[in-house]
């Protein structure tokens, strides 16, 4: 291989904010372009495609207030996924966790609901809370106590939690007054978030939560250390952090914000609990965490245009008669793009002449 | 005794989309790539396959077909985290979902058609002279579909590759230590590549055995989490393939053994037993990772990007 000049990636000192972020605007406009040799091949024109999306997510009040109502489960889902991944802690299973938490709202909505309203909210965002953050406690003990890989048990759990679901949806929970309709019988009154601004309650969850976690994730103790688990375990050996104890409680934290997140959904958007409550917001957080580089004020705004373009999605959909797994198509070319620019983010490259390479090796 | 060879021969039948997913995902993580796609890999195999299958009738061409597919997944895979280093467990999840839409926009049209009957006789039940007659082992291992046999030898094969040739050895190498490997004048990021794809084409295979042979139809989200369960499997196997083959068979049965158990007339709800599945992975993981061991260990550099200037 005799090559005289080659092209060396350096990995960049300290990226600067505004070019990263101009980079990563640069992905998202070649994955539109490249999203629009998809819609052309659908024989579409992708102008009208886009502007047809931004409509169908902003262009009325109704339609805004349903992008809204998209955004708040992943906004809080997606800073509980955050907190475990900023330790290196591959939390996936926020579906099941959203569905326990959404599980164990619900028995006190159906079963022990003689409560006034405010009380008895409150005892429903406490039970999902804990309902999901013991849920996903279990993958964190084992990942503490022996290394046990968490991406796969809390994946699993995601399929126990909705069986779990599922049984009782068509066993013991299934409303007999439903004829023979499998579902569970709609919340009474006091047990439904009320609305603010003709959007209920759980935007204003939402914003004090970013709040909360970026305060709790950048400025204190607990948030720094779980980030220094993350950077190395070594590290927070030597700095003396109890890991065992950082991990449960990070983990704890993280599956209590999806379990919410299933209190949300089933007492504000669905009245009950059934196994469509978590329409794949645990997946699709993971994303949103991702995409916002774990921030939390990015979380926000990631999510608000994720569930633009789901709402735009499904609105192109009746629109163009496009299928719903084109719009999925389009997010996983979106997606695609983004994690490709972020080497760009990181890396420069350097034209330099091999000898110079070989010769500063041998220096190294 | 006639019960426990039917038992049997549908474990390994219903085990073996799962050895083909497993292989796959055991190879690429050999190069020290933890492709977590392989469900959406799956799905793109299953639906291409079934596709040239419905249209052109010839097994060569719908098995090739699948492989591609699954190769083409796990190339987008292969270049994000290989030559631009991103990070693994989101590529891998970012390839299961743009696997899955791909899967559901172009078989659309298919959902609910069969598989085309000249694939259907090719894959119907053979028995091997001599072997086939073994009481007890002939009727569970030898009387099975060509698609079957392929597997057997897949995990035979790749086992060779991995333990007896160099190539083989210096894979491993890559997946322990790739700085030690690029020292000794291995091609990292060629061998990266090249078994990313491998397994990718390995996974489509397992979606294609789904919807040409085990169903043998096309329906939406024909994998059901199997290829979930097939990472899994890795760990399960300590990235071995002889013990991939145990371990898939096995799972094989978990699969079934739901339909089985009500026949005999016992009462336990459906989703339960579908619990089933999960609870033994959970269980399998956690007995493993507590009996730690050094051979028992994954490849040391899995998941980690290799970038040489960092060596």
């Amino acid at each position: 291989m005799i090559m005289p000049i080659t092209i060396r990636a350096i990995k960049k000192s300290e990226p600067g904010r505004m070019k990263a972020a101009s980079i990563r605007i640069g992905a998202i406009i070649l994955a539109l372009v490249a999203s629009s040799l998809f819609i052309l091949l659908l024989s579409l024109n992708p102008a009208d495609v886009y502007i047809k999306m931004i409509q169908g997510a902003f262009g009325t009040a109704y339609r805004i207030k349903e992008t809204i109502v998209k955004a708040i489960p992943l906004v809080i889902t997606s800073l509980g996924i955050a907190i475990a991944f900023k330790m290196q802690f591959w939390n996936i299973g926020g579906e099941g966790q959203i569905a326990i938490g959404s599980f164990a709202a619900s028995y006190f909505a159906l079963y022990m609901n003689d409560m006034p309203m405010p009380l008895m909210l409150t005892v429903m965002i406490l039970a999902g809370m804990l309902a999901g953050g013991l849920w996903a406690l279990i993958p964190a003990f084992f990942k503490a106590q022996w290394g046990t890989n968490e991406t796969i048990v809390t994946l699993m759990m995601n399929y126990i939690a909705l069986k779990w679901v599922m049984f009782l949806q068509y066993g013991p929970w299934r409303d007999p007054k439903s004829l023979g309709f499998p579902k569970i019988a709609n919340f009474p009154q006091n047990a439904v978030l009320p609305k603010l601004l003709g959007v209920h309650v759980g935007w204003v969850i939402a914003l004090i939560l970013v709040v909360v976690v970026y305060i709790f994730i950048n400025h204190t103790k607990k948030g720094y250390e779980i980030a220094v688990i993350g950077e190395s375990m070594n590290t927070a050996r030597y700095a003396g952090i109890n890991i065992k104890k950082t991990i449960l409680i990070a983990i704890m934290l993280s599956g209590g914000l999806c379990g919410l997140v299933g209190m949300i959904q089933a007492s504000a958007v669905n009245y009950t609990l059934s196994v469509e409550i978590t329409g794949g917001v645990g997946y699709t957080a993971i994303i949103t965490a991702w995409l916002a580089a774990l921030s939390a004020p990015l979380i926000l705004i990631v999510s608000i245009l994720f569930a633009a373009l789901l709402e735009g999605g499904s609105y192109i959909q009746t629109v163009f008669g496009i299928p719903q797994a084109a719009a999925e198509i389009l997010q996983g070319i979106i997606l695609f793009f983004v994690l490709g620019s972020e080497f760009f983010v990181r890396y420069k490259f350097v034209i330099v002449k091999k000898h110079s390479a070989i010769a500063e090796k041998g220096a190294d | 005794m006639e019960a426990v060879i039917s038992f049997l021969h549908a474990a390994i039948v219903a085990g073996t989309p799962l050895l083909f997913a497993t292989l796959g995902e055991i190879i690429t993580e050999r190069s020290g790539n933890l492709n977590l796609g392989v469900e959406g890999m799956m799905l793109m195999g299953a639906v291409i396959g079934f596709m040239v299958g419905l249209n052109t009738e010839s097994t060569t061409l719908a098995l090739l077909a699948a492989m591609i597919a699954g190769a083409g997944g796990a190339l987008i895979f292969a270049f994000l985290t290989i030559t631009l280093r991103a990070n693994q467990v989101v590529s891998g999840l970012t390839l299961t979902i743009f696997g899955t839409g791909f899967a559901d926009f172009v078989g659309q049209d298919l959902i609910g058609q069969i598989a085309p009957e000249s694939l259907r006789l090719f894959f119907r039940p053979y028995t091997i002279p001599l072997l086939g007659d073994i009481p007890f082992i002939g009727p569970v291992l030898f009387r099975q579909d060509a698609f079957v046999y392929l597997g057997y030898a897949a995990s035979i094969l790749l086992g060779l590759y991995l333990y007896k040739t160099s190539t083989g050895m210096n894979l491993r190498a890559v997946g322990e230590n790739p700085g030690a490997a690029d020292a000794a004048g291995i091609n990292v990021t060629l061998y990266k590549y090249l078994h990313t794809l491998l397994g990718g084409a390995l996974c489509g295979l397992g979606g294609a055995y789904l919807s040409l042979v085990y169903v043998p139809a096309l329906q939406e989200g024909v994998t059901a989490g199997r290829g979930w369960i097939a990472v899994a499997l890795v760990i399960f196997a300590t990235w071995n393939p002889y013990k991939a083959l145990f371990g898939a068979y096995l799972f094989g049965g978990l699969d079934i053994i739901g339909f089985r158990i009500q026949n005999l007339g016992i009462d336990v709800s459906q989703y339960f037993i579908d619990m089933l599945p999960y609870l033994v992975t959970i269980t399998v993981l956690v007995v493993v990772s507590m009996r730690k061991s050094r051979e028992k260990a994954g490849p040391k550099a899995c998941g980690i990007p290799y970038f040489r200037e960092e060596r």
